[in-house]
Formats: structure tokens, C-alpha cells, sequence
């Protein structure tokens, strides 16, 4: 059956109400001053640490983004760990509030269709994220130039501008699922806890569970070498099933040019490299492009996923 | 008769094994008010949500304003308003944010908004809420933004769902005048409500839903002469006689009920009093009071809902 009217109406309205009240929200509040101190903590770290080593370091304007004095980690790890906190506090009560607000069925007599109410609060998540996203970038830059007094070359601006995109992406994966858990789920209590257990899971326990299921899939043979490597290389692929593990292999090749590879590398495939030689840009963002379309296409699957769960659902509560 | 605004044939819904609403036909012509009853449960809600295109029919059709609210969902929202029970609003938004929202979604250009919502809060006496934070307001001030929703998006039809559950009496005599305005000026309204005095007061016909059905539909007079009852109800006080026996005497009279000693309520399809009066007298007792009134929907729908059970 044929519906007429277009399933994007309203679409914006929705986003910008949804943006426009989680910027007033205490939630992101709280939320993005921690991320705020611990971005300048990470920050500070770094220029201390590049200040010291300045002499012998390349590529020193991406240096900020990675390095890292103990015990802080680098910016961009904190990034890897906070950003899907962000996000689950935008996401995990998007469509439950609203019917626990008893406002859903008052909203789907307006006169737009149900697609509009999901994009539109996946859209209003995600562009705060950018915002803050981009505030967080501008402010790592100009306390780079003021310290460091440092100015980023055309190179470094298209980095860590892919980079940047690239965890926007991130941070998508992560607001989809909430979003999704709080289509599936009724209790926004609920659905937070869920989404935070995924999190948790996949960004802290992931790293460990990798390699025992991999020794369990691949065991390593003492007498064949190659069996170390079919191993790894499983490994590996478990370990990408996390976004995390994604992330992190984007963020060492697109703000590292000296990176050559996110897997093993063999001594053959080194011969004629100058060791320690940048890559071009291009080149880098050629490298990791598996995982950027792996982020989006994760994204995508659990927008997805909402979508039709919502679509499917009952109007009243 | 003026033009059809509702059309719906053969609605039936269906979750799994369990019916929840069982073919429906209901024809609903402009500038009526019509009230939906029934007990909990009788379907009413699944209705109007399948009128409005929320929920899909299992079977049957919906023409609302010519137009299929499955595939013209856009088209019918635009005109067809609904207050849903128990409305909600965003609770830290104020009241004039909130219309301004739906108003933007309505696709409102910014300064007919304004316009529209400022009158329509003039009209259900919100003004000066208007500005504070919709989690300051009471149950009654929400039903009445719930109203001026209604008003600013100028709805053709208005469906309201339970609009009085829950108010005080005060409350619920104001919203009634806001949707006797309505009315008034125009719009076709589709009421459910439990509270049978409200419906009574302003509604033209009603529609009695039990078990998914629609058991009868017509005016509150075509009700009580269709349960075999007269219209009309004289109540009639009196000593020193048995107006049980008497009052079989007369013609046109279907029932005798004694509430209390002395008290008599007697039911018949024309004005018996003249006859009732005579009766008494010539028994020899005193008449005290004799009172006629129309029958009332609460005794219409007991009665109903009561011979519906016995049949079953």
C-alpha cells in the first residue's frame, strides 16, 4: 500500500526540539563538563609531555590528540571511552520518555509520519554531539597554538578534521543502540542499564574476551608458525566486533602518519620503506576506510533495527 | 441531512486470538457531536485510534473528510485533531512553547503561529499560564491546552478521548463549554467519555459499544423507547394508595418502580400525568408531586448494558 506525503516532514522540527532541549538538559550538563575537565586534563598532559620531547618528535600538532602523560590517557582515548556515555544519555529514554510522558500519541496525531519522530531525535543526538564534538576540537587547537605556539599545517587540519567525522561516527553507533534500546524497551531505567552493560561489555571486558575466544577458535600449534598468525588475525577480527576496537585502530592511523598498517606486517612488505617515513593522507584514510564504513554500517543496522520495531508498535502506551 | 464527514464500514481490529474491536459501522455527518460509551474495554480507544490511521485495521474501511487515513495520513492529520486520554505535554517547555511545536509541525508559518496560539489561549482562559512550565499546571489546565491545540490547528474534526476523566466538577463544566464552542462554531466532534451526564448534555446521538461492537447508535430518546421503555419518567409521591396496581390502568405506561415508600417512578411513552393524577384521586389518597422528565442516559445505558448481560 502507497502513502502519500513524505515520511521527512517535520523531520527538522523534531531534530532541533530534541537538540534544543538536550542543550538545556542537566543530564548533558554534568555530562559534558566531564568530558570538558577531562579533555583539558588530557590536554595538559600532552603539551607537558610534547614540551619535554619536542626535539626528537615529528607530526607534533596530532600529538596532541595522542599523547599522553601517566596516569592520564590521551584525549583520544578518553574520547573512546566517554563519547558512548554521551551518547547513551542522549538516546536511552528517546522514544520510552515519550510515551512514558504519555506525549507519543499526542505527537503521532501531528500531521507527520512516525519516521520523522525517530530520525529526527537520532539527528537532534547526534548534531549536539557534533557541536560539542567541534567545540572540544577548536578548543584542543587553540590550546595547542597557545602553549605550543604551534600552528597546524593544511595536513594536519585534514586529520584530524577525518578524524573528527570518524568519531562522530563513533559516537553514532552508540546513540543508535540507546535509541534502539529505548524503542525495546519499555522502562527508560531499564533501557540505560542495558545500553550502559553493552557499553561496558564491549569497551572494557571485549579486550580480554577477544583473545580467549580466539585461542578457543584458532589454538596455537607449537610446531606450525603460521598457526600464531591465524590466531592473530582471529583475534583481530573478534576484537573488531566491539566499535571501540574500530575506533581505535582509525584513530592510530588517521592522527599517526607514520602508521602503516592496523594488522600484521611482514618484514616483505617493508623492503624500500623508509622506517618512521609519513604516510600521505590519503593513504592513511585508505587504510582505515574498512573501519570507518564498519562504524557507519553499525550505526545503520541498529537505526535500523529501532526503526522497525517502532514502526510496528502500538500508539497507546 | 448535511454532508457526511465519517465513514466507517465493517472496522475490525484483531490482536492474535483476542478482539478488540469486531466490525464497526459508523457514519458521522458534519458539525455532530457524537458520543462514544461503553465499558472499559468495549473497543472505544482502538476505534478512535483506527479512525485516525494510528493503528491499522485489520479489516474495513475509514473515509474521514473523503480521505483514507491509511494512505493519506498526512492529509487527515491536518484535519482531524485528537486529545488523547490523559494528555501529556513536554512538562519543561511552557504551555506556548508546546503549541509552538506542534504548530511548527503542522507546517505554520512562524507569525500565523503566534497569532493562533495567542487567540486560542484567549479562548480557553490560559493567557496568563500561558508562559509558565506546562509541569506547573493541573489536570484541568492540561485538558484546556489539550483544547486550544485543538483551536490553533483548526481542525474540521475533533476526536477526543476520555477529555473529562479525572477533573472536578468546576473543571469538567468548563471544558464542556469550550467543546460546546467548538461545536458551535462548526467543528464535527467525536466524544468518549464514561461520565453519561456530560454526554447527555451535549452530544446529538450516541454510539453504546460493548464487546467491540457498536450495540446501538442513534439519539438518547431513540435509545429509551428502543430498550422498550417509555421516554418519558414521571416521578410521583403520594399517600394512602398503591399506585403499582393502579397504574397499569393507564394507557401508555411500560413500567412502575418503587424507589421508596410513598415514592413512585413510573415510565411511559407519553405524558400520563393528566391520567396518574385522576387515578390518585379517585383512589382516594393525596398527590404530593408529580414530576416529568426525559429519560435520563444513565438509566438508559444501566438498562441496556443490564439486558445486554441477560441476553447473553
Amino acid at each position: 500500500m502507497r502513502r502519500e506525503g513524505s515520511p521527512f516532514r517535520g523531520v527538522g522540527t523534531v531534530a532541533l526540539k530534541e537538540a534544543a532541549d538536550h542543550m538545556v538538559s542537566a543530564r548533558m550538563h554534568l555530562i559534558m563538563l566531564l568530558v570538558l575537565l577531562t579533555a583539558i586534563g588530557a590536554v595538559y598532559g600532552a603539551i607537558d609531555r610534547i614540551r619535554a620531547t619536542t626535539a626528537e618528535d615529528a607530526y607534533l600538532f596530532l600529538k596532541l590528540f595522542t599523547v599522553a602523560r601517566e596516569p592520564l590517557p590521551s584525549f583520544a582515548a578518553f574520547l573512546g571511552f566517554l563519547l558512548p556515555l554521551v551518547a547513551i544519555a542522549l538516546g536511552f529514554d528517546a522514544i520510552n520518555g515519550e510515551y512514558n510522558r504519555r506525549t507519543m500519541s499526542r505527537l503521532l496525531a501531528q500531521p507527520i509520519y512516525r519516521d520523522a519522530v525517530l530520525f529526527g531525535k537520532f539527528l537532534g543526538g547526534l548534531l549536539v554531539i557534533a557541536i560539542a564534538l567541534l567545540t572540544l576540537w577548536l578548543l584542543m587547537v587553540g590550546l595547542g597554538m597557545l602553549f605550543l605556539g604551534l600552528p597546524p599545517s593544511a595536513a594536519d587540519i585534514v586529520r584530524s578534521v577525518s578524524w573528527l567525522a570518524a568519531t562522530l561516527a563513533y559516537a553514532g553507533v552508540w546513540l543508535a543502540l540507546a535509541i534502539a534500546f529505548s524503542t525495546l524497551i519499555r522502562s527508560p531505567a531499564t533501557s540505560a542499564l542495558a545500553a550502559l552493560s553493552v557499553w561496558l561489555v564491549l569497551t572494557v571486558f571485549w579486550g580480554m574476551i577477544a583473545p580467549l575466544a580466539a585461542g578457543i577458535v584458532a589454538p596455537l600449534d607449537p610446531f606450525d608458525p603460521m598457526s600464531i598468525l591465524n590466531r592473530f588475525e582471529w583475534q583481530q577480527a573478534i576484537a573488531r566486533v566491539s566499535p571501540q576496537t574500530l575506533y581505535g585502530e582509525v584513530t592510530g592511523l588517521l592522527l599517526d602518519p607514520a602508521a602503516r598498517s592496523v594488522g600484521p606486517l611482514f618484514m616483505h612488505q617493508m623492503q624500500g620503506a623508509v622506517i618512521g617515513a609519513p604516510l600521505p593522507t590519503m593513504e592513511s584514510l585508505l587504510i582505515v576506510w574498512p573501519q570507518i564504513s564498519g562504524l557507519v554500517a553499525a550505526m545503520l543496522v541498529l537505526f535500523t533495527l529501532a526503526y522497525v520495531v517502532f514502526q510496528r508498535q502500538e500508539v497507546r502506551a | 441531512m448535511s454532508a457526511v464527514v465519517l465513514e466507517a464500514k465493517g472496522l475490525a481490529k484483531r490482536y492474535g486470538a483476542a478482539v478488540a474491536v469486531a466490525g464497526i459501522d459508523l457514519t458521522v455527518h458534519e458539525g455532530e457531536v457524537i458520543g462514544l460509551l461503553g465499558p472499559n474495554g468495549a473497543g472505544k480507544t482502538t476505534t478512535i485510534l483506527m479512525l485516525l490511521g494510528l493503528t491499522e485495521a485489520s479489516e474495513g474501511s475509514v473515509r474521514i473528510l473523503g480521505k483514507d487515513p491509511l494512505r493519506q495520513p498526512l492529509e487527515v492529520k491536518r484535519e482531524v485533531g485528537y486529545l488523547p486520554d490523559s494528555v501529556g505535554f513536554y512538562d519543561t517547555m511552557t504551555g506556548r512553547e508546546n503549541l509552538a511545536y506542534t504548530a511548527r509541525l503542522a507546517g505554520m508559518s512562524r507569525d500565523l503561529a503566534r497569532e493562533r496560539i495567542a487567540a486560542a489561549f484567549d479562548k480557553v482562559r490560559l493567557t496568563e499560564a500561558a508562559d509558565r512550565p506546562v509541569a506547573t499546571y493541573s489536570r484541568g489546565m492540561r485538558q484546556r491546552l489539550g483544547i486550544a491545540e485543538l483551536l490553533m490547528r483548526d481542525c474540521r474534526v475533533a476526536i477526543l478521548d476520555e477529555p473529562t476523566s479525572g477533573l472536578d466538577p468546576q473543571s469538567t463544566q468548563e471544558l464542556l463549554d469550550l467543546i460546546l464552542e467548538l461545536s458551535r462554531g462548526g467543528m464535527t466532534i467525536l466524544l468518549s467519555s464514561h461520565m453519561l451526564d456530560v454526554v447527555q448534555s451535549i452530544c446529538h446521538r450516541i454510539a453504546l459499544f460493548n464487546r467491540g461492537r457498536i450495540g446501538f447508535f442513534g439519539t438518547i430518546e431513540e435509545l429509551a423507547a428502543r430498550i422498550g421503555r417509555g421516554s418519558f419518567v414521571i416521578d410521583v409521591e403520594a399517600d394512602g394508595v398503591d399506585l403499582d396496581r393502579l397504574a397499569g390502568a393507564a394507557e401508555g405506561v411500560t413500567s412502575v418502580a418503587v424507589p421508596a415508600a410513598g415514592r413512585w417512578q413510573v415510565e411511559a411513552t407519553r405524558d400520563v400525568r393528566p391520567e396518574l393524577a385522576r387515578l390518585v384521586v379517585e383512589a382516594g389518597g393525596s398527590l404530593r408531586n408529580l414530576d416529568l422528565r426525559r429519560a435520563r442516559l444513565d438509566e438508559a445505558y444501566n438498562r441496556y448494558f443490564r439486558e445486554v448481560a441477560d441476553a447473553a
